[in-house]
């Protein structure tokens, strides 16, 4: 660039003049963005104690087969066996370790949690953004459709098409993740709606961006925060959702393990009275999950949305 | 400036400019009328000068200035620059052009994206286009940070750690990256305080001699456009009402508003204060109904039955005058 504008003689002149209140105060390191969220998240301590026990969880689900005292599926002599040395945590009427069971059914947890969750954030951000930023005919088409899928009763729309395609823990990651993205798509549109106003965005225009980098590069990322706080809620409900289905035969099926089949046996009277090795401990790892999610969840909100708390 | 104007080709040329706003109304949306933002402006702009477009807000300035670099898309008319209308040009087309042209605007505050450090806002425009290797783009960024003032040790901050007239040179500076040839100023200043102002016009002035740009200086202060421009565009109402030199608009106006908006402009003398001045009465008329005839008779105090009935033409040689009793013919 063959500018010549003698910067000897403007320089330091117009950094000079700029008054001191005015001055950018010199940091001794420049805090970015995401250090800021990090040292507000971390002053909730609930949410802190939720990431613990959170990745307590995954680790328990990705180190399962290690640290799983037997096969989950391994079908022992004693039925319904109060906790031993040799069953920590009893087994069940078929006569499988529980304490096995519960540790790969974090495994099935996690994996629709997250993966639902991805897949529907993943639709909702993509038809959020076209809809907000195009406007017009689209908008309205999309937004429609938003309607009709939200309108569905959401539980019974997927107990069907699990009980068509058939259960299993593929299909049902799949099928919370195909239908959860209206709340997703609307929360990003909204976003869209004002960013894109917004003169950085025009100024994208004018500079002759792509439209896809302003969707991804310029608009995105400033519409990140509440998509964020929205998808952590997200996998708690994902999570519920899963151990719903399984609860109801609709879910992750027997012989595999997930807490929600697990809970099944609490059908019974029975077990609800005298064998409560048999749901307490699925239930609780249910209530440990999705509590955890739900305070990162919050700290993350409180971390992100409010703007000018220090 | 010094050349007569009709012998140099101007680098752009506006032809009845109009932007319409439909207003919708009821479930279906149908439209039941016009907001005329932008109604029949035409104007050239010469190679090396600053055309100040001033009004009250309102008046259309703003929306003639994005329709330029086509940030709104015009309703009719045609905007000529380097033998292509960009008023009906597809946008891929456009966006090749684009880099001739750039906007600074107004509020520094939301015209820098809040999640980018500030080198990758200036060297972007350059990787977007493939006009630098990252190494060649960091290196014109350092040059640029240089020219509007910003010490490079900056670059790795982010826009919401400098001050209003700090962003304001950042705006600059990203749109120099591009080297364009015309830079549309949409109210540079008007977001800043008064002693930043005056830094950030001398930088456009200094810029102006340096890189050979030319300017179309939005503003609604007639200090800072009597400070920048050569020449003065005044609207009312999404019309031209008077288009001359700036020292003709401020020592000769013709127009009964340019008149009026020069009186309104406070007097820094206090002794001079007590001098007759005519004031304006009345608020600007709604754009989507807007008077008939002359746009300005509801509020002129020269108004005359013609002005209610027939709309003055944009007429006069070097200083365009749209009025039917321009002061000079009114006095004599």
């Amino acid at each position: 660039m063959a500018m010549k504008l003698n910067p000897n003689k403007n320089v330091p002149e117009l950094a000079g003049t700029e008054t001191s209140g005015q001055m950018v105060v010199p940091f001794e390191k420049e805090e970015t963005y995401l250090h800021m969220i990090m040292r507000r998240f971390l002053k909730h301590r609930l949410a802190c104690v939720g990431v613990v026990v959170f990745l307590l969880i995954l680790l328990i689900a990705l180190l399962a087969p290690v640290i799983s005292p037997q096969d989950p599926a391994k079908i022992f002599n004693e039925f319904e066996a109060a906790p031993s040395a040799a069953h920590w945590l009893g087994t069940d009427p078929v006569g499988r370790d529980v304490m096995s069971r519960l540790i790969f059914g974090a495994q099935v947890s996690i994996t629709v949690g997250i993966g639902a969750v991805a897949i529907y954030v993943a639709i909702g951000i993509v038809l959020g953004l076209v809809a907000g930023y195009f406007g017009g005919w689209i908008d309205m088409l999309i937004m429609r459709l938003t309607d009709v899928f939200m309108s569905f009763p959401y539980f019974m729309v997927i107990l069907v098409l699990v009980s068509i395609i058939g259960p299993s823990l593929f299909n049902i990651t799949l099928v919370i993740g195909l239908l959860g993205w209206p709340a997703i798509a609307r929360l990003v549109r909204g976003s869209v709606l004002s960013i894109k106003e917004m003169d950085y965005v025009k100024a994208g225009v004018a500079l002759g961006y792509s439209t896809p980098k302003i969707l991804f590069q310029h608009i995105l990322p400033n519409a990140l925060a509440p998509i964020l706080v929205n998808a952590t809620f997200g996998v708690a409900s994902a999570i519920i959702m899963e151990a719903s289905l399984s609860f109801l035969g609709m879910g992750v099926r027997p012989p595999a393990a997930s807490w929600g089949n697990m809970l099944t046996q609490a059908e019974s009277i029975t077990v609800l009275s005298s064998q409560p090795w048999l749901w307490i401990p699925p239930g609780l790892m249910i209530l440990l999950a999705v509590l955890s999610v739900n305070f990162i969840g919050d700290g993350l909100r409180d971390a992100i949305e409010s703007q000018n708390a220090k | 400036m010094n050349m007569p104007l009709d012998q140099v080709k101007p680098l752009l040329q506006v032809k009845h400019l109009k932007k319409y706003y439909p207003i919708k109304k009821g479930v279906i949306s149908k439209t039941v009328g016009y907001v005329k933002a932008v109604d029949d402006v035409s104007f050239d702009i010469y190679p090396g000068e600053t055309m100040g477009i001033v009004g009250e807000s309102g008046c259309g300035k703003s929306t003639t200035g994005r329709s330029l670099v086509r940030l709104e898309d015009p309703t009719a008319g045609q905007i000529i620059f380097q033998g292509k209308d960009l008023a009906n040009i597809s946008h891929k087309e456009m966006r090749k052009l684009r880099t001739d042209l750039q906007i600074i605007f107004q509020d520094p505050y939301s015209s820098l994206n809040p999640r980018k450090r500030i080198g990758d806002l200036l060297a972007e425009p350059l990787l977007a286009h493939k006009l630098a290797t990252k190494e060649e783009a960091d290196k014109k960024v350092n040059e640029i940070m240089e020219i509007v003032g910003l010490p490079k040790q900056y670059k790795n901050r982010y826009p919401h750690q400098f001050s209003g007239g700090q962003r304001q040179r950042i705006g600059i500076a990203r749109a120099l990256m591009l080297r364009p040839k015309l830079i549309i100023c949409d109210e540079p200043v008007s977001a800043l305080d008064v002693s930043i102002q005056a830094q950030v016009l001398n930088l456009l002035k200094d810029l102006q001699k340096s890189l050979n740009l030319t300017y179309v200086f939005i503003a609604h202060g007639l200090g800072a456009v009597k400070y920048i421009s050569d020449r003065i565009t005044v609207m009312y109402l999404g019309k031209v009402m008077e288009l001359a030199t700036t020292r003709d608009i401020f020592e000769n106006p013709k127009h009964p508003y340019t008149e009026i908006l020069l009186n309104a402009y406070p007097i820094p003398n206090p002794h001079e204060r007590n001098r007759n001045q005519m004031v304006i009465e009345g608020d600007v008329p709604s754009p989507a109904n807007p008077p008939k005839g002359c746009v300005f008779h509801t509020r002129c105090p020269f108004a005359k039955d013609i002005c209610r009935e027939k709309a003055p033409e944009l007429t006069g040689k070097a200083h365009l005058v749209a009025c039917h009793f321009p002061i000079d013919e009114r006095n004599a």
